[in-house]
C-alpha cells in the first residue's frame, strides 16, 4: 500500500470532520430553540424562522435545514470516498466505493434495461438521501421524511420524470396513452396518474411518521408503567424508569433502522419501476427510425 | 360550548380510531404475501434473493392502503381540533 502524504491526510481529516459537523450544528440548533419536555410530545417541525413574501410567508422549518444538513453530509462523503482514486486500488475505501457503484449499475440495469443507463447516480442520489435522512433520528434530530413537504417534493420530481419519459414517444401518443385499453375510462386513467406521487410521498411519509410517533407512545407508556409498578422501590429507585432502559432501543431497531433502509430501498425500486414503465422502447425506436429516414431524405434532397 | 368542545374532540378521537380499522385490510394482504413467499422460498431455496426483494416490494405497496388510513387518522389527531375548534370560537364570537 502507499503511503499518503501529509495534504492527503489533512484533506481527508477535512472531509471527515465535514461529515461530523452537520449533525452537531443540527443538534445545536436543537438544543437553543426546541425546549426539552416531559411527557407526550409529538409536534411537527419546528419553525426556526420566517422570512416574509408577496403572497404568502415563507417559513425555514427544522426539516429544510435538516435536509441540507443531510445533502452537505453525504456530499463529502462522496468526496471522501473519491478522494484518491488510482487505477490500482491503492486504499481500502475505492474497494467500497467500487462495489456500490458496481451493485447500483447492476440493479438499474437489472430493473430498467439498457437504455437508462445513466439512471444509476440519481437513483442511489435519492436512496442515499432518503436513508440518511430517516436515519438522523437516531442523532436525536427530527427526521427530513417525516414531513410530508420533503417527502412530496421528491415524488413530484418522480412524477416530472414519469410524464417526461411519456412524453418522449410525442405529446399525441401521451394523450393517447389515457384512452387505453376503453376510451371511458378516461377519468379513471388521470386519477391513477395522480394517484402514483400522492402514494409514493405517502408511504414514505406514513412509514417514518408513524414509527416516530409509536416510538415516543412506547417510551411514556413504559415510563408511566415502570413508575406504577415499581413505585414500592425505596429511596430514589423509585424515581428512575427502569422499564424505559433497553425495551424502546429494540423498537427503534425495528422502526428507525429497519424501516427507515426499507423505506429508501423501496422509493427507489419505485422510481426505477414507475420511470422504466412510462418509457415505451419499441414506439420511441419506430419513430426515431421514422426521423431519421426524414432526415436522410431531406438531407440527399438538398445535396 | 363545553358541550361543543366535547362533541368536537371526541368525534375526532373516535373517527380516527375507525380509520384505523382499514389497518386489517393490509395486514392480511401481506400476511398471504409473506406466506405464499415461504412456501416459494421452500419449494426453491436458490431464489430466495429474489423472492425476497419481490415481497418487500409487494408488501410496501399492499401497505398503502393501511397508510392512507394513517394519515387520515394522524390529521384527524392532529390537525382537525385545532381547525374545527377555531371555527367554533370564531362563530360563538360572531353570535
Amino acid at each position: 500500500m502507499k503511503k499518503t502524504s501529509l495534504r492527503f491526510k489533512i484533506v481527508d481529516a477535512f472531509y471527515i470532520a465535514m461529515m461530523i459537523i452537520p449533525f452537531l450544528v443540527g443538534i445545536v440548533l436543537k438544543v437553543l430553540t426546541k425546549p426539552a419536555s416531559e411527557g407526550i410530545n409529538i409536534t411537527g417541525a419546528g419553525i426556526y424562522f420566517t422570512i416574509p413574501m408577496p403572497l404568502q410567508d415563507f417559513p425555514v422549518t427544522e426539516s429544510q435545514v435538516n435536509s441540507l444538513l443531510v445533502s452537505i453530509v453525504i456530499l463529502f462523503f462522496c468526496l471522501f470516498m473519491t478522494h484518491g482514486l488510482t487505477e490500482k486500488c491503492q486504499l481500502k475505501r475505492q474497494h467500497f466505493a467500487e462495489l456500490i457503484v458496481e451493485k447500483v449499475d447492476g440493479m438499474v440495469n437489472e430493473n430498467m434495461g439498457e437504455f437508462f443507463k445513466g439512471f444509476s447516480p440519481f437513483i442511489i442520489g435519492m436512496m442515499a438521501l432518503s436513508a440518511v435522512s430517516s436515519l438522523i433520528t437516531l442523532c436525536g434530530l427530527y427526521p427530513p421524511t417525516s414531513d410530508i413537504n420533503i417527502v412530496g417534493g421528491w415524488a413530484v420530481l418522480v412524477f416530472i420524470l414519469i410524464t417526461y419519459y411519456k412524453m418522449k414517444c410525442g405529446p399525441i401518443n401521451y394523450l393517447k396513452s389515457f384512452t387505453q385499453p376503453v376510451a371511458f375510462l378516461t377519468p379513471i386513467n388521470l386519477i391513477s396518474e395522480i394517484a402514483t406521487p400522492v402514494s409514493m410521498a405517502f408511504r414514505h411519509y406514513g412509514n417514518v411518521l408513524s414509527g416516530s410517533v409509536i416510538g415516543v407512545l412506547i417510551g411514556t407508556a413504559l415510563g408511566s408503567l415502570s413508575s406504577k409498578l415499581l413505585g414500592w422501590l425505596p429511596g430514589f429507585l423509585a424515581d428512575i424508569p427502569l422499564l424505559q432502559v433497553g425495551i424502546p432501543a429494540v423498537m427503534s431497531l425495528y422502526f428507525d433502522i429497519f424501516s427507515g433502509c426499507l423505506q429508501a430501498f423501496i422509493f427507489a425500486m419505485l422510481t426505477m419501476m414507475y420511470v422504466a414503465g412510462a418509457f415505451d422502447i419499441d414506439t420511441y425506436k419506430k419513430i426515431m427510425e421514422k426521423k431519421n429516414a426524414k432526415k436522410a431524405k431531406k438531407h440527399a434532397s438538398v445535396e | 360550548m363545553e358541550l361543543a368542545l366535547g362533541i368536537i374532540l371526541g368525534c375526532c378521537a373516535l373517527g380516527a380510531g375507525m380509520a384505523m380499522i382499514a389497518g386489517i385490510g393490509p395486514g392480511i394482504g401481506e400476511g398471504n404475501a409473506v406466506a405464499s413467499a415461504c412456501e416459494a422460498i421452500a419449494r426453491q431455496p436458490e431464489s430466495k434473493g429474489s423472492v425476497t426483494t419481490t415481497m418487500l416490494m409487494g408488501c410496501a405497496i399492499a401497505e398503502t392502503t393501511g397508510l392512507y388510513a394513517l394519515v387520515i387518522a394522524i390529521l384527524l389527531i392532529f390537525v382537525a381540533p385545532n381547525i374545527l375548534v377555531n371555527i367554533l370560537v370564531n362563530t360563538m364570537a360572531a353570535l
